[in-house]
């Protein structure tokens, strides 16, 4: 038996849509964010196997820029959040509907 | 069963069933550390791809500074458990989970369909040469220099937004 690329294909399209799930049914703001994450890290994995398969580096590259775009996410989201919860007293994203038409 | 084999099985269900669980856990702060094991088994998987630094790179960079900066915020902010996972809004979440697997059904399908293994095929060597440091940092400073350089100023804009937007008053 040999590992081949759909093995990885497949764990990181489970691992995106539990993300996926994780936002859709959660309701405190920072897992959702956590699940942003998760989703973030499975297109990781992909890039990874496809450059470590293919033998070519550019993939690994791009990770660090996803890896990049996720901390500024993380720390933008996060003060969002904090900005938010000291004038609601909340992160239930279901109170939060000031934009909701 | 070779080496490798057992690596990826055990990482891989590490990964995913630690996904499954933090976005089912009630508590949060629970929520965030089965996140921290999901990206140290990711790391064992980067490992098994011969990717060795971007390997260590998640370790520090997700496991450690990232998760780090999610656990600080649930520490300021109340904890506050929510409802079990169907009682709030059952039905949504049920239509939720249906579109997920069938997005995931489609996805399974089309990999197994599409084959991607019957062309490519792993070649060791090769795969151990672009893991390194070194081959990561030539494309970085000679072809990608633009992007990397646009990497920087985002993260400096992030640091800025973030301070902005946490301060006490907005004067």
């Amino acid at each position: 038996m040999e590992i081949t690329i759909e093995y990885y294909l497949i764990l990181s399209a489970f691992m995106f849509l539990v993300g996926v799930t994780g936002v859709l049914t959660r309701r405190n703001a920072i897992v959702v964010f956590m699940s942003i994450e998760l989703m973030l890290n499975s297109a990781n994995l992909t890039l990874v196997a496809f450059s470590s398969y293919l033998g070519n580096s550019i993939g690994q590259l791009f990770v660090f820029f996803v890896m990049t775009v996720a901390a500024a996410e993380a720390a933008v989201g996060l003060a969002i959040i904090i900005a938010i919860f000291r004038n609601k007293l909340t992160v239930n994203i279901d109170e939060i509907n000031i934009l909701k038409w | 069963m070779s080496l490798d084999v057992i690596l990826f099985f055990v990482f891989g269900i590490v990964a995913a069933i630690t996904a499954v669980l933090m976005i089912t856990r009630r508590n949060p702060v629970i929520s965030a550390l089965f996140l921290v094991l999901n990206f140290a088994a990711l790391a064992g998987l980067y490992l098994t791809l011969n990717a060795q630094f971007i390997a260590v790179t998640q370790i520090i960079v997700y496991a450690g500074a990232i998760m780090v900066l999610f656990l600080f915020v649930l520490m300021l902010l109340k904890p506050e458990n929510e409802q079990k996972f169907l009682e709030l809004n059952p039905k949504t979440k049920i239509f939720a989970m249906i579109i997920t697997f069938i997005v995931f059904a489609q996805l399974v399908y089309m990999i197994f369909f599409a084959k991607p293994s019957q062309y490519i095929s792993k070649d060791l060597k090769k795969s151990v040469e672009v893991g390194t440091i070194e081959a990561i940092g030539r494309e970085l400073f000679t072809n990608y220099i633009v992007p990397f350089e646009a990497a920087g100023f985002l993260l400096l804009a992030a640091t800025i937004g973030a301070l902005v937007l946490a301060k006490k008053k907005f004067d």
